[in-house]
């Protein structure tokens, strides 16, 4: 997690920290209102040298006129593979992609490996393998790197922790706070197919879907739209952990306007929304890897949904909705029939409800 | 998705809608209770009160399982959990719900051995794969989710599971509804009678709310449809001054209940001579305890259990939500100490609490509503 800013840090004397929780919890790392609050509450002020900065994908830096972005992420799940993909590729896809949506093209990046003393060399292999073919894939160099391994029992097999560097595109400038009443709000392709995959996977679920997650460089759907609406695109970001609703609930925070959803245009898969009807949760709340949102001027707006339809693996993208006055701060959906409610960040991680 | 989107078609919906503008009497004022916590998330998460005219309010009513649960069963609950060897195991709807000392979420994050389950028999399954430990599923639910506790604690006693046990918290929605219709302060004109739990109970045990009590009732199912179609029926019986049960949800829930559910759980449960429940105090014949034929199974036997009581925070005023006597926003703590991030309540940690239901999908809707009039 980063600051976008073009300002070479300069740590402040006593900054105020806000994050007043007394010991980490689970949901301080899901993403949702809590990862916020630490984030902004304790590592910005302490860390970060324009914490006023709304916090963004990737940070891009200037270094005498030569302007880079850098971001890093780690990886945790289990299982580590899964229908359409595996923690390895999801820890280079996940890089590239926070670099796409801050408006860069990954170029390379560093891998650290944390893993448990006992786990099979075939396991890592396969892992190392995934991450090579998804960089070339990419086309990102994967140029150095690190191990460690820790008792067994304590870790969860292996994490995996990628470093990406990138190289801004040309005459794009992405910030929350030029986002004005009227833009559009463009989705890349279904929602929710990657935790809900990662649920089934997981096999404490006696249900079985033709799901695979949706992980994959974004970066292609980027480039096509900003060659087709570049000076129009104020704003794009991968709605990773705590999906769509956490990511727009972001966008209106820091832009304080409203965020505007019409339902029936958020493109879910049947099977996604079979699960999410059975589970008590909301597809709006459910992470992706593979997909991503754009804040478009409306006069680009029609030029931006054709050219990410266009594109390869964009044959889904949608117009979900448009920025508005109000509800300030806040993003409302429109169901089919008219009437509408508030959607909130995630709290925590999604939890299946039964009773 | 059948059995879905058919109940979602928006045309049949405004349909509905406007049928029940042309019922409802502009010169009264309806107050409909929806029993079941499913039925308040619908209604929130589908906007369904932009759908009615104002004179029609819906009271959230009682049947929402983590609601109702008094603290000190969580706190004995968890206090099991800390004994060595033992595995918590619940619904992920009780993972948020708080205890003195934290939920069952804070306490996984300290240490505790914590499991999401989907079913009592999950729950079993992961008994027979962990021998070394001891697997306490943490049972809660009406009579939705108690005929499938009892057939676990059927099959463990069968294939001599011993390494299992359920701390029982299942309630029965019945004598939670009488305790609402005695209750004082309570007005309510009609009843969106539960769906799943009626599954297993049929609609013969709500006859005594029309007959005794003189209030429709429609057993209702979860879409919007289903909803709006049920409160069509009670107004119409509103109309013709009628009370009776109505089955909106026949394509789930037979007329007679589920006989081999029933059975299950007569032979596992008998009734406690009485159980608190949150915000409606002691209610006598409420709840279901472990049968002594399956003792060893019985979490409360089987552990040493603190049973103490604790008492709601003084300022929470859950027990008048729950009772649909203040709305959730008229609580003094509502969105300021109690949010669904530091949930006071239980009422706002479930989705289909009320508090979080109107939290999570108006409140700010309501706020920003209010704004714009007092500013025009």
């Amino acid at each position: 997690m980063s600051v976008a800013g073009d300002e070479t840090p300069v740590l402040a004397s006593s900054p105020p920290i806000r994050f007043r929780e007394p010991q980490i919890e689970m949901a301080h790392g899901a993403g949702g209102k809590a990862s916020r609050r630490l984030v902004e509450g304790l590592f910005a002020p302490l860390l970060f040298a324009s914490s006023s900065e709304p916090l963004g994908d990737a940070a891009h830096l200037d270094f005498n006129g030569t302007r880079i972005a850098i971001t890093t992420d780690s990886f945790v799940v289990k299982p580590l593979s899964f229908p359409g993909g595996s923690i390895g590729e999801l820890a280079v896809n996940g890089t590239v992609n926070d670099l796409a949506v801050s408006g860069a093209k990954a170029e390379a990046m560093v891998v650290t490996y944390v893993l448990e003393a006992g786990l099979p060399t075939p396991v890592l292999e396969a892992e190392v393998r995934a991450m090579g073919n998804a960089a070339r894939r990419a086309g990102v160099t994967i140029a150095g790197g690190d191990t460690k391994v820790v008792e067994h029992g304590k870790a969860d097999s292996m994490y995996i922790t990628t470093t990406g560097i990138g190289r801004p595109l040309h005459g794009l400038k992405i910030d929350a706070r030029s986002v004005r009443a009227g833009d559009k709000i463009l989705l890349s392709g279904p929602i929710g197919d990657h935790g809900i995959t990662i649920l089934l996977a997981r096999g404490e679920l006696d249900l079985e879907a033709d799901l695979h997650s949706d992980t994959r460089s974004v970066f292609p759907l980027v480039e096509a739209l900003v060659n087709a609406a570049g000076p129009g695109v104020r704003w794009m970001r991968d709605p990773t952990r705590g999906g769509v609703a956490t990511s727009l609930n972001e966008l209106a925070r820091d832009c304080g306007l409203g965020i505007a959803l019409v339902e029936e245009m958020i493109p879910v898969r049947d099977a996604v929304r079979g699960a999410c009807e059975l589970l008590g949760l909301d597809p709006l709340h459910i992470a992706n890897e593979g997909q991503f949102l754009a804040v478009v001027a409306p006069e680009y707006a029609n030029a931006a949904l054709n050219a990410l339809n266009m594109a390869r693996g964009g044959q889904d993208a949608q117009m979900i909705g448009e920025v508005r006055e109000q509800p300030s701060g806040a993003v409302l959906v429109t169901t089919r029939y008219g009437g509408s409610r508030i959607i909130d960040m995630l709290v925590g991680d999604p939890l299946p409800r039964i009773c | 998705m059948k059995f879905v989107d058919e109940f979602r078609d928006p045309e049949v919906i405004t349909k509905t809608s406007e049928e029940i503008r042309r019922l409802a009497d502009p010169n009264r004022h309806y107050r409909i209770m929806e029993v079941c916590g499913g039925h308040t998330h619908a209604i929130y998460r589908f906007g369904l009160k932009d759908l009615l005219p104002s004179n029609i309010e819906l009271i959230h009513g009682p049947g929402c399982p983590v609601c109702v649960l008094p603290m000190g069963r969580i706190d004995d609950g968890l206090s099991i959990a800390q004994q060595p060897d033992v595995i918590f195991a619940a619904f992920g709807d009780m993972m948020r719900v708080p205890g003195t000392q934290g939920s069952p979420l804070e306490h996984k994050a300290r240490g505790m051995d914590v499991r999401i389950v989907y079913s009592p028999s999950d729950a079993l399954k992961l008994a027979q794969m962990s021998p070394e430990k001891h697997v306490m599923f943490f049972a809660i639910g009406f009579e939705t989710t108690a005929p499938s506790t009892a057939l676990t604690l059927v099959r463990a006693k069968a294939q001599s599971i011993h390494n299992f046990s359920v701390f029982c918290n299942h309630v029965t929605i019945i004598p939670a509804i009488r305790a609402i219709l005695d209750s004082p302060d309570m007005r309510i004109d009609a009843f969106i009678g539960p769906g799943h739990v009626s599954t297993v109970i049929g609609c013969r045990p709500y006859e005594w709310i029309a007959k005794n009590e003189n209030k429709p009732v429609a057993v209702s199912g979860f879409e919007p449809l289903d909803i709006l179609q049920s409160i069509v029926m009670v107004l119409r019986q509103l109309k013709a001054d009628e009370a009776k049960i109505e089955n909106q949800y026949k394509r789930v829930v037979p007329w007679e209940g589920n006989h081999a559910a029933l059975r299950a759980m007569a032979d596992v449960f008998e009734l406690r001579p009485y159980f608190e429940w949150r915000g409606l105090g002691f209610i006598s014949q409420s709840a279901l305890r472990i049968r002594e034929s399956y003792a060893e199974w019985d979490a409360e036997q089987r552990f040493h259990v603190p049973g103490v009581r604790v008492t709601d925070p003084k300022a929470a005023q859950c027990g008048e939500v729950l009772k649909g006597v203040l709305k959730p926003h008229q609580c003094k703590l509502f969105g300021k100490e109690c949010t669904p991030e530091h949930p006071i309540g239980a009422l706002m940690v479930s989705s289909e609490g009320s508090c979080a239901a109107y939290f999570n999908y108006e409140h700010r809707k309501t706020a920003m509503v209010t704004s714009i009039a007092s500013v025009a």
